[in-house]
């Protein structure tokens, strides 16, 4: 009773050779309600490679404010968007509050011990000796479209490791949404922004 | 005739019946006593690991979240415990040359996973789950205790059944608001009037069950 032979999570098992009591899927096994159909959530690259029209890059996580003001609305100029040309431009789900407040939650989780928590780079394992990474707050991370963060957290990124395996994937769009945000409550005195980054 | 038994005797015959009892409760209360003892229930034991892994400079000085490592604490019934290549992310770059880190980047070479030993254990006849206590607000700290001053886990709970239950009997003397529940330094128990009033306010909105339920065999033995 006290130990039964079942198999229970992280428990390892003298029936297969490997001694793991769960079993690797065979390669290609799709879990129920994993089909990854939707190309643009699951992998922030362009359904079609064909540029589209540069969308805004604030008006998913500031939809109410003019953008027409706020400093990044201008900065997308075409040549950022081909530095990074299959990644999608706009978030695949609205940005509301409560999913910039998961961002938030998940950005201190797992990626302020890097990035710092404001995103400047200077979070406690950089401290003890990892490498810096870029700040968030600098023109090109501004401009880069949302895929390519994607892309990072998803694939890593030089020295940038891969979270896909600790981050599921709407949380890493929920991440992602509060890096804008932090991105423009530093951009400025504009209020658009202002209001975003209240939003947090 | 003689008398076999002196008079004394009689004073014998009397202490030991009164002795018997007396003995008979005093070995029950040892008993009872051995059997909460952390002999018999592993708490403050130090377990060692493979790896000489430290709670205390990982979430204590380097200010890492629990859920950094224990992914699956709010979502399921196994906290999860990292696999070698969460070690790596760091452990790449920083102290990548350390003696100690040697059998973590032996596995990530070989893919063969590190063997931690467990520290809390139950039988197998117990249920248990973490993300219902997550997300109706038990803090990992009411359980395990100060787990970021820790160089080596131990168990800081008796993990007896009496255990569970002094909880799920008045969960109000132990839960805390949602924001909290992965901050080591928030109290491990509601003390005071005031607490316990606030803790009383957290089972109505959290919707807690009723001790009925939470105490009834088939919640904990299914
Ligand atoms: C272990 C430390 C570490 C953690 C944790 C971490 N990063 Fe990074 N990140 C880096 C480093 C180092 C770089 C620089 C990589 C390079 O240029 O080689 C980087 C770069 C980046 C970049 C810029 C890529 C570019 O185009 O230059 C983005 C975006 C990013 N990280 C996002 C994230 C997000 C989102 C998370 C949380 C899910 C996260 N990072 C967690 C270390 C980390
Ligand atoms: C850097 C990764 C990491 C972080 C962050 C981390 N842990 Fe752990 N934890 C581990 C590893 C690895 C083990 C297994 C080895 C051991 O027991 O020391 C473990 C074991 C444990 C155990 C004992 C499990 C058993 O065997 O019964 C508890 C309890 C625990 N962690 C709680 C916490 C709490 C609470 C926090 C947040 C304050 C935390 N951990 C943060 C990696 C981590
Ligand atoms: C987010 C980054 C990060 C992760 C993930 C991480 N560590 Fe560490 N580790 C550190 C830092 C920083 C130190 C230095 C600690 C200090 O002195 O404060 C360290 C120190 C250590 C040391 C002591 C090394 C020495 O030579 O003294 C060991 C052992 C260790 N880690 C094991 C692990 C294991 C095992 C895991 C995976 C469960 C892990 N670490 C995951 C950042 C990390
Ligand atoms: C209600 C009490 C309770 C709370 C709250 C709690 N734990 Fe646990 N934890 C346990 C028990 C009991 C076990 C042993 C489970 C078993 O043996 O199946 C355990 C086991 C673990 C383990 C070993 C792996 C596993 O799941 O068996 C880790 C890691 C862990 N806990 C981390 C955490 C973290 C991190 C938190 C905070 C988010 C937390 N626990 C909150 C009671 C608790
Ligand atoms: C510090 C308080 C506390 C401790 C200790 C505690 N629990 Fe709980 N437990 C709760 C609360 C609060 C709930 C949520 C009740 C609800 O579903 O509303 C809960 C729920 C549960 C449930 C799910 C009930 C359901 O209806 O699905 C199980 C199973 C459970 N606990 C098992 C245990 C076991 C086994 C232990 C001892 C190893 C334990 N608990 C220790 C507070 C605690
Ligand atoms: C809150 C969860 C919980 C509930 C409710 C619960 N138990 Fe248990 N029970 C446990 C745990 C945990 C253990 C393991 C104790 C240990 O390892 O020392 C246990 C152990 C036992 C044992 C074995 C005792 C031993 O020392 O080996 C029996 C018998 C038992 N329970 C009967 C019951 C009965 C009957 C009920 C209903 C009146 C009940 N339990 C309700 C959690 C619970």
């Amino acid at each position: 009773m006290q130990d039964q032979p079942k198999a229970k999570p992280f428990r390892s098992s003298s029936f297969f050779k490997d001694g793991l009591s769960s079993r690797q899927p065979v390669e290609g096994t799709i879990a129920r309600g994993w089909l990854r159909e939707d190309k643009e959530l699951y992998t922030g690259k362009k359904t079609t490679t064909s540029p589209s029209a540069a969308a805004p890059l604030t008006s998913a996580i500031a939809p109410t404010g003019p953008t027409a003001t706020t400093p990044n609305a201008n900065a997308s100029p075409s040549q950022v968007a081909a530095a990074y040309p299959d990644d999608v431009e706009k978030f695949p789900f609205p940005i509301t509050e409560e999913i910039l407040n998961r961002g938030q939650e998940r950005f201190q989780i797992y990626c302020s011990v890097c990035h710092g928590m404001t995103g400047q780079g200077d979070g406690m394992i950089v401290r003890r000796g990892f490498r810096k990474p870029p700040s968030y707050h600098e023109q090109r991370l501004r401009e880069a479209p949302v895929g390519h963060f994607f892309d990072v957290v998803s694939n890593g990124w030089g020295a940038m490791p891969s979270y896909a395996s600790q981050v599921p994937v709407r949380d890493r769009w929920a991440i992602i949404g509060y890096i804008r945000a932090l991105q423009l409550s530093q951009a400025g005195a504009q209020p658009a922004t202002q209001t975003s980054g209240d939003r947090k | 005739m003689p008398q076999i038994f002196h008079h004394s005797t009689n004073a014998l015959a009397k202490t030991t019946i009164f002795g018997a009892i007396f003995i008979l409760v005093a070995a029950l209360w040892v008993a009872a006593e051995i059997s909460r003892s952390s002999w018999n229930t592993g708490q403050w034991v130090e377990i060692q690991q493979p790896v000489q892994f430290s709670h205390k400079h990982h979430t204590g000085d380097d200010g890492i979240d629990c859920r950094y490592c224990h992914t699956s604490v709010e979502t399921a019934a196994s906290a999860g415990i990292p696999s070698t290549s969460v070690c790596m992310n760091c452990h790449k770059q920083i102290w990548a040359d350390s003696p100690y880190l040697q059998p973590v980047r032996a596995s990530f070479s070989t893919g063969k996973p590190l063997e931690w030993t467990r520290v809390h254990d139950l039988p197998d006849y117990v249920y248990f789950n973490h993300s219902i206590h997550v997300n109706k607000g038990v803090g990992c700290s009411t359980c395990h205790g100060r787990v970021d001053q820790m160089p080596v886990v131990y168990q800081a709970s008796s993990l007896q059944m009496e255990w569970c239950l002094g909880c799920h009997r008045a969960p109000e003397k132990f839960v805390r608001p949602q924001d909290k529940i992965f901050d080591m330094e928030w109290r491990q128990e509601n003390k005071t009037t005031a607490e316990i009033k606030d803790g009383k306010s957290l089972v109505n909105t959290n919707h807690i069950q009723p001790a009925k339920v939470l105490t009834s065999c088939s919640t904990c033995h299914r």
